[in-house]
């Protein structure tokens, strides 16, 4: 049994990571990928002649550094062209706000507010910070037998107690609130509330007034724990760093098979035998990893009939339903946008002018429409990294909220509309962009589940909610990695931590894996 | 039955044979039973009680909840469903059955009849839909409730058969426990099961509402001088105790409408682990009792021979050290039996047939309130089970 075959479905980051790992812990690894190439939602693609971006993720902000580390993926090819980016808030009416971590940089705020924004920063990247130490661990089980079970949730109880009084109760006040109610009684620049209101809803569900729009919040700021300021811009875009853990999991053994999509896993006696390929060839495994989404790995390639009735019920109710799209402009020239000085156009650029814009973007969402006037996170990779587009030319990437995957009527009505409407909002905020576009492309959500296989085009996979955080995700009873069908593992966004380009769930569920079965 | 149209104005329904068991029903005492009215006693507890074991007897179970379960994945999702393999259920038999939420407590218990190749009849105490509807996620079958659709008499006791060949249904005896057979009736479709709740010779008709008062009057006229009565649900309640049978909502509570988890049971804590199939891959509960069967059960379903004649209802269960152990859920004074029996939950590892327990029976004689501490002792298997609930073909009358 020990020389039999684990498998590990899916090439993107958290599959990579898991087989790396599992092919360091001397197993035999057969990573499985649909594409034609690595990389999975952590991809770099010519999107137009001579461009090539970051497909779906553009920014690294939490990326474990231990998997850097043991992994040795700059060795591997992994570097960045950027580390802690700024952010630069878009201000329609004048000099536009600077932000680099805690700091303000420059912009229209009063004086309180940049002592408020310093207050507030430490005191969220503290909070944070305990989240991001949970992302190494494997969730702790609720219900335990033995004191050692205990361990984990002990473990996750004492970060929490050593923040200290004043700071556990202030986490325990706003871990649930929305992010509006949070920046309304912390500032008054609007463009402040919209810079942190826009970081808390990128990629999910959720407007500025929802709740636990705090918790996803302080999920983005969790990079804190490895003391990053910012985000990074990987060189050769996020691809970069799949191409690079590739290479680090082919060192290590494990064998990566591309064009390989599999279309169901195999069930004998009520353990997994291994998988069966579109086209109908079978893999025997001893154990399969699956980084697909949670939905797609238990209800589709594995099928309800395997999993116990109020389980697969959970899984059918995760909320994995994405409203982000992503935005690719190829440029003849370096854009201007009104209010920004030409040093910082290579950092993050946010279009949100206030907390109220990004929530009234959402609100057409929630009634499958796509916002009116969109919340945009903007990044122009050429401006660090020259590889991307031809001398002299320019990609911008974007990020653009709100687009309903649902959308009504159908994407292939919405999306010229919604394009024009976004290259519109893009024109008003840098006067000639459109004069330099040379092509374009949006992936909506529908895009982005058909290309990435990703369940209803959720960039995390599932809702990163504290519903579906920690020992809830994705449901309770497969939220240590472990299906409840033997031999059955996930190890996506979908699991712990979550997404975000971390890589912790691919090592945690190869940790899991590895104990389960040594 | 009528029409679900108007349901908010008509709460209480009647069932198809309402006619005849209202004009049979000279006590006029009624029972609510799933929203229809069905009779409690119609002359006598006592003679309807003495026809079933005697005679025979009918008794209206049009309200028991029905449902039709088909599709290329019916079995499939059946054995996913309930924990014992039904696979071995084949076309023209009844199986018995439960079904587990996760936790590998028990929702409910009923029988799943092989109507034909690859479509069932699920029949329950409670209502199911909603649970059968939420296991079918990703199977292919087609769920319908058909309570309201089918009427349905329980046909008990000795002369039963004879009553059925009677009636012209040929090949009747032949009808093995658990097998059924399909006639034709009053221009409709009568389905006979060798099938029952009291644990004596009997069976169940299932028909369409029109030839249900058709039926009615073609069974009592057929039985004329076979002794044939009509029954309530007190009688038929002491003929399922007698028989060891439990009952959803009375001896187990079920499962999705607990509050607190100590309330359910397991199939095991029930006495029912010859219907758990550990052999079947998946199934709901599975995992969850294959670790009470590696941790063992927390409690215990017994059936207890009470010292004395007092029914001891609802009495408290006590081990030799008078710690309250359990509790009866169901009790009487059996005429068949000649002893006060029981059923009772008791905590593991009590009621074992060796163990001493007491049960503390309160009772009443024109108003003044006795207490009483009586012996019990543990029985095996049911406290009545006559040699002809099995015999094939039964003896005629």
């Amino acid at each position: 049994m020990t020389d039999a075959l684990t498998v590990v479905i899916g090439a993107g980051h958290n599959g990579l990571v898991a087989a790396a790992y599992l092919a360091r812990a001397g197993r035999r690894v057969l990573v499985l990928e649909a594409a034609d190439h690595v990389g999975g939602a952590a991809v770099t693609r010519e999107f137009a002649p001579r461009f090539r971006v970051s497909s779906v993720a553009h920014l690294t902000h939490l990326l474990d550094p231990s998997i850097i580390r043991e992994l040795d993926l700059t060795r591997h090819g992994l570097a960045f062209a950027r580390e802690e980016l700024k952010s630069v808030v878009l201000n329609p009416t004048g000099e536009a706000l600077v932000l680099d971590g805690a700091e303000i940089v420059s912009g229209p705020v009063s004086a309180a507010d940049r002592a408020s924004y310093a207050e507030f920063s430490a005191r969220l990247r503290r909070l944070a910070t305990v989240l991001g130490r949970q992302h190494g661990r494997v969730p702790p089980r609720l219900g335990w037998s033995h004191w050692r079970e205990a361990l984990p949730a002990a473990a996750l109880g004492l970060d929490l107690r050593r923040l200290g009084r004043d700071d556990l109760r202030e986490f325990l006040r706003i871990v649930t609130m929305p992010v509006y109610d949070l920046v309304e009684e912390s500032f008054e620049s609007p463009l402040l509330k919209g810079a942190v209101a826009l970081d808390a809803v990128l990629g999910t569900r959720l407007g500025a007034r929802s709740g636990n729009t705090v918790f996803s919040y302080l999920h983005r700021l969790s990079g804190a724990a490895y003391g990053r300021r910012g985000p990074a811009l990987p060189r050769g875009g996020v691809g970069s760093v799949t191409d690079s853990l590739a290479a680090a999991a082919r060192i290590a053994g494990a064998s990566i098979r591309l064009s390989s999509p599999v279309e169901a896993i195999l069930v004998e006696q009520g353990r997994v035998a291994g998988v069966r390929l579109a086209g109908g060839e079978r893999i025997e495994a001893r154990a399969v990893v699956s980084s697909a989404d949670p939905k797609t790995t238990l209800l589709r390639l594995l099928g309800a009939r395997h999993l116990e009735a109020e389980f697969a019920q959970r899984v059918h109710h995760l909320r994995a339903t994405g409203t982000a799209a992503k935005l690719h402009l190829a440029l003849a020239g370096l854009p201007r946008f009104t209010g920004v000085p030409a040093e910082w156009l290579g950092e993050r650029l946010l279009l949100a002018p206030s907390a109220t814009y990004v929530d009234q973007a959402f609100d057409h969402a929630k009634y499958r429409r796509c916002s009116d006037a969109p919340a945009l996170e903007i990044t122009i990779p050429t401006v660090h990294d020259a590889t991307l587009a031809p001398d002299g030319q320019h990609v911008l990437s974007a990020i653009v909220q709100y687009a309903p995957h649902d959308v009504d009527g159908g994407w292939d009505a919405a999306r010229g509309p919604f394009l024009e409407r976004v290259l519109a909002l893009l024109e008003a905020h840098a006067p000639g962009l459109r004069a330099q576009l040379l092509a374009a492309q949006l992936l909506t959500p529908a895009d982005l589940e058909r290309e990435f296989r990703m369940h209803g085009g959720h960039w995390h996979h599932a809702e990163l909610t504290i519903d579906q955080a920690l020992m809830l995700r994705p449901v309770p009873g497969a939220a240590q990695y472990a299906a409840p069908v033997a031999g059955l593992y996930l190890c996506g966004a979908g699991s712990h931590p979550g997404g975000g380009v971390i890589g912790a769930a691919g090592r945690n569920a190869a940790r899991v894996v590895a104990e389960d079965d040594p | 039955m009528s029409s679900s149209r108007g349901h908010y104005t008509q709460v209480v329904h009647t069932t198809p044979f309402h006619s005849r068991t209202a004009r049979a029903n000279v006590l006029n005492v009624w029972h609510r039973w799933r929203d229809h009215t069905v009779a409690d006693a119609y002359f006598d507890v006592s003679l309807e009680y003495t026809a079933l074991r005697n005679a025979c007897a009918v008794f209206d179970i049009s309200p028991m909840t029905k449902h039709r379960i088909s599709g290329p994945d019916a079995l499939e999702y059946l054995n996913r469903l309930v924990t014992r393999d039904v696979a071995r259920i084949r076309p023209g038999r009844v199986g018995y059955c439960v079904w587990c939420d996760d936790r590998g407590q028990v929702i409910d218990d009923g029988t799943l009849f092989h109507v034909e190749p690859g479509v069932y009849r699920l029949c329950s105490q409670e209502r199911q839909l909603d649970w059968l509807s939420r296991s079918a996620l990703g199977f292919d079958v087609a769920i319908r409730e058909e309570t309201e659709e089918v009427a349905a008499l329980a046909l008990q006791g000795p002369t039963s058969c004879a009553v059925l060949r009677a009636l012209g249904l040929s090949g009747v005896e032949s009808l093995v426990p658990f097998a059924m057979r399909s006639y034709a009736f009053a221009g409709g479709e009568l389905l006979v099961s060798r099938t029952g709740f009291t644990g004596d010779l009997g069976y169940e008709l299932w028909t369409g509402n029109a030839q249900a008062e058709a039926l009615w009057d073609a069974l009592f006229e057929a039985g004329r001088l076979h002794g044939i009565r009509p029954m309530g649900t007190h009688a038929l309640e002491m003929a399922r105790i007698e028989a060891g049978f439990i009952q959803a909502g009375v001896d187990f509570l079920p499962a999705d409408r607990a509050v607190r988890t100590d309330r359910t049971r397991s199939p095991f804590e029930l006495d029912l682990a010859w219907l758990v199939d550990f052999a079947k891959p998946n199934f709901t509960g599975r995992r969850a009792l294959l670790e009470e069967e590696r941790r063992g059960p927390r409690f215990r379903l017994v059936r207890l021979d009470v010292e004395g004649n007092k029914p001891a209802k609802d009495a408290y269960v006590y081990d030799d050290r008078r710690n309250v152990i359990g509790a009866v859920t169901s009790a009487l004074w059996s005429p068949m039996a000649k002893a006060s029996i029981a059923l009772a939950s008791v905590r593991m590892p009590w009621g074992r047939p060796t163990d001493e327990l007491w049960a503390e029976i309160y009772y009443q004689k024109e108003l003044k309130w006795s207490r009483l501490n009586a012996r019990c002792r543990v029985v095996t298997g049911p406290f009545y089970a006559p040699e002809r609930r099995r015999q094939t073909p039964p003896a005629d009358f």
